[in-house]
């Protein structure tokens, strides 16, 4: 049987830093392929390469035996090649059918497009993935997990023979997960191909049937996922010897639990117009107070109104200074930092220099008369560039040329350079490679030992149940329940927010 | 570090178009237009280049915060139609030198007041800029021609009629005035906190708000300097001619000004203040301007040129992203 896709030695530089080298990939009609590798090892790029958004500089891409070089994603669509990104390019405003059948719509005998044929052919799609939704309703109205099924259902609706899923599951719940899986698992009884890229080993176990390992812009192996075990993937990621990995635990926030200092901040009643209805909580000095709850059920929204971004309603935050933070100004020079969620939206400036990104929360620290003080925002870009081991090729270069984990290191260090009293940190480690995780815990981790007070959010219950002092358990924007360290464990974590779920619903 | 150093020499169109473009226009003259190579025609070009290059330079700040300003071309008819009444007035004619001070200071302190108000739209009120400005695009040149009745009002003022005339060192002195503030902003972009956080601010709002930038204050500065740029561009129009019609001054300035500062660089998404640039534009415009004046083609013909400058700068701009 021939490959449907064929990558051999391919190569890219960008500005002379080398992104791919060598890179081989082999796709086979109808399996589902998975590729790993730390943030940076050149997933995106390579599929970039195969879908022609990139132009490779060596190498020879094939499909079904046949040589193909695509420059744009229409000539992909048109080869069988669709992709479905991260961050959707889906149009939110249009009907659902429009975004299914957008660019290739049926026509009539007129010459005008055949709405019934479009919402019929959308609609059977959607069926067959267990999907039965308002096809002529707007995108937008519906859920992340419905829209990435959209995307999916647009990529079949092109009778694509490959398909490309970038981070699929990263905004999704279990139940959309399972659902999500569950296509996949048709569109392979239906002979698509499925290239699947992500950061969770395993989801890889549940649903891939190969995996191609990446490290340092080459392809490090390809093994059937049968064969493999979970550490001796992550070692060839990292290239790490296997023993040393298993030794250093989880995750590098484990540790602290020491007696709670006074406290800097006590928040009581929040009710917001984004969907708190009165959360309660209390951050001490130099302990990590962790948020604990599903998606939606308010932890960014608690983390912006302790920060000043969304006016309350009703409730109080008290700030031991007796400062009120009603912006983002204010609980700055109160020495409160943010780390948010989203790094592209919310956090770095593309265009500017990654020693630009790093000074531009102690900007008014930095003014002498009007000036900044170049000298100084140098010595503190190297400081931290240093001390947080950023890998770049120099403080002058783009932020946006760095990888996602050392574009989240740039965005720690913003906030440490501010000497910060309070840190709120939602998802520190999402999105980045199993390295840079481990880093990023680790200083953290030093942060607190040395004083540092920390808001936790994350998604990742070890990460919460390992790192924070205390757990605020919230559901539907009210916090529920306290959960105290030491001897907390993931089960009793979970037990604590299904409790709450289970009796919601009987009441 | 030092790899943009590699390419230095070499011609990329997508990152020296704006050069090599200047090169092939001056060349093309000086073998086609007749007495291109005089002083005489340098002068001509750079007092009216000058205008565009002030304007252009404001402009490329607000583009910068990922806004755009519509009102310059009325905001310099409404510094241009003040000054005349000033220094005509009675009070200036019996104290000379403070009314001259009045007739450029308060035209060009009631421009810088209608950025505030541009400013304040965008910022405060969230109005996109486009709408925002389309205001005073309109409103602007209205009240310039309530406030002369519509007249055309021609002077003999030597001393006003310096800003559009005067030489120092041999070359016009509005050219001085565009080195002076090509240095200034240049200085503001690269080294003042006001020059970050314009570049923070357009290169992701949201993440400037989040770090604490004052991002309302900072588009009114943006938007405040760019037309307080404009009413001094309007003061300049006035002095060359003697004569203010506030119909006509800055008349399509605007169109001019972006395109200059797209053609030298400026993304129109943000982020990026290339002064420099902008001015490399406004000399680019000017001289297809001039050449085909010179060459005796019709005006509506330089339009078009126009336009065929800007979708190349674009083109180019869109070639650069890897």
């Amino acid at each position: 049987m021939t490959d449907l896709i064929e990558m051999t030695g391919i190569g890219k530089k960008f500005a002379g830093v080398i992104a791919l080298s060598d890179a081989n990939l082999s796709i086979r009609p109808g399996e589902v392929h998975a590729i790993i590798g730390q943030n940076g090892a050149g997933k995106s790029t390579l599929i970039k390469v195969l879908t022609g958004v990139y132009r490779r500089d060596t190498g020879d891409v094939r499909m079904a035996g046949r040589d193909l070089t695509l420059t744009s994603a229409r000539e992909a669509q048109d080869a069988g090649i669709a992709t479905i990104y991260q961050e959707l390019s889906l149009v939110t405003l249009r009907s659902v059918t429009e975004n299914v059948i957008m660019g290739y719509e049926p026509r009539t005998r007129l010459g005008l497009i055949d709405w019934r044929a479009a919402h019929a052919r959308t609609r059977q799609i959607l069926t067959r993935f267990g999907v039965d939704i308002d096809v002529t309703r707007p995108l937008g109205q519906y859920s992340t997990a419905i829209q990435q099924l959209v995307a999916i259902a647009r990529a079949v609706s092109l009778k694509a023979q490959l398909v490309i899923m970038d981070e699929a599951t990263s905004s999704l719940d279990d139940q959309e997960i399972e659902t999500l899986f569950s296509v996949v698992r048709g569109l392979k009884q239906d002979g698509v191909a499925v290239l699947y890229i992500s950061h969770f080993l395993d989801e890889l176990y549940r649903i891939c049937d190969r995996v191609t390992v990446m490290r340092d812009g080459r392809t490090v192996a390809t093994h059937d996922v049968a064969d493999t075990t979970k550490l001796g993937l992550v070692t060839e990621m990292l290239g790490r010897d296997a023993g040393e990995i298993q030794t250093a635990g989880l995750t590098a926030l484990s540790g602290g639990h020491s007696d709670p200092g006074p406290v800097l901040l006590q928040a009581t009643g929040l009710r917001t117009r984004t969907g708190l209805r009165g959360v309660d909580l209390t951050i001490r000095k130099g302990e990590i107070l962790g948020l604990g709850g599903l998606l939606g059920s308010g932890r960014t929204e608690t983390a912006r109104a302790l920060f000043g971004l969304d006016p309350l309603i009703s409730g109080q935050i008290t700030h031991h200074s007796g400062a009120a933070l009603d912006n983002p100004a204010t609980a700055i020079t109160r020495r409160i930092g943010f780390l948010t969620e989203d790094r592209k939206v919310d956090g770095i400036i593309p265009h500017l220099s990654v020693r630009e990104n790093i000074t531009l929360a102690i900007l008014p620290q930095l003014r002498k008369g009007g000036a900044i003080d170049r000298a100084r925002e140098r010595e503190i870009a190297d400081y931290y560039i240093k001390a947080l081991q950023i890998k770049t090729a120099g403080m002058e270069q783009p932020i946006r040329e760095l990888s996602g984990g050392n574009q989240q290191k740039v965005l720690l260090a913003r906030w440490l350079a501010l000497e910060p009293e309070i840190l709120i940190l939602d998802e520190p480690t999402r999105g980045v490679d199993v390295g840079a995780k481990f880093e990023i815990q680790s200083i953290i981790r030093a942060q607190v030992a040395a004083g540092l007070s920390v808001l936790l959010i994350s998604s990742e219950f070890e990460e919460l149940v390992e790192g924070a002092d205390r757990i605020v358990v919230l559901q539907d924007g009210r916090s529920v329940r306290e959960l105290h360290n030491p001897g907390l464990t993931q089960d009793a974590l979970i037990g604590a927010i299904a409790q709450h779920q289970d009796s919601e619903v009987a009441a | 570090m030092n790899a943009p150093d590699q390419g230095r020499f070499a011609l990329d169109p997508a990152r020296h178009g704006a050069g090599i473009a200047l090169i092939v226009i001056v060349i093309f003259n000086l073998i086609v237009t007749p007495n291109f190579f005089q002083p005489q025609t340098l002068f001509v070009n750079i007092s009216q280049m000058a205008t565009i290059a002030i304007v252009a330079m404001g402009m490329t700040l607000v583009i910068a915060t990922g806004g755009i300003d519509l009102s310059v071309g009325a905001v310099m008819a409404l510094a241009g139609a003040l000054a005349p009444l000033i220094f005509l007035s009675e009070f200036a004619q019996a104290n000379p030198v403070p009314g001259l001070i009045a007739a450029i200071g308060l035209p060009i302190l009631i421009a810088f007041c209608c950025g505030v108000f541009n400013g304040l739209l965008v910022s405060r009120l969230g109005v996109q800029p486009i709408v925002a400005t389309l205001i005073l695009f309109i409103s602007g040149r209205g009240l310039a021609q309530v406030l002369t009745n519509g007249n055309l009002q021609t002077f003999s003022h030597p001393s006003f009629s310096y800003l559009g005339t005067g030489r120092v060192m041999g070359l016009p002195f509005q050219g001085w005035l565009v080195l002076i503030i090509a240095i200034l902003l240049s200085w503001v972009v690269a080294r003042s906190t006001f020059g970050r956080q314009l570049l923070a601010v357009g290169g992701n709002e949201r993440a400037a708000r989040l770090s604490g930038i004052p991002v309302h204050r900072v588009k009114i500065g943006a938007y405040a300097i760019c037309a307080g740029l404009a009413g001094l561009a309007g003061l300049i129009v006035v002095a060359i001619n003697s004569a203010s019609d506030a119909a006509r001054i800055g008349n399509l300035m605007e169109l001019d000004a972006i395109a200059a500062a797209v053609v030298g660089g400026t993304l129109l998404q943000g982020g990026r203040a290339p002064i420099l640039g902008a001015i490399l534009g406004a000399i680019i415009i000017q001289l297809v301007k001039y050449t085909l004046l010179a060459n005796g083609i019709a005006d509506e013909v330089a339009l078009i040129a126009k336009a065929a400058i800007i979708i190349a700068a674009v083109y180019l701009q869109q070639a650069r992203k890897e």
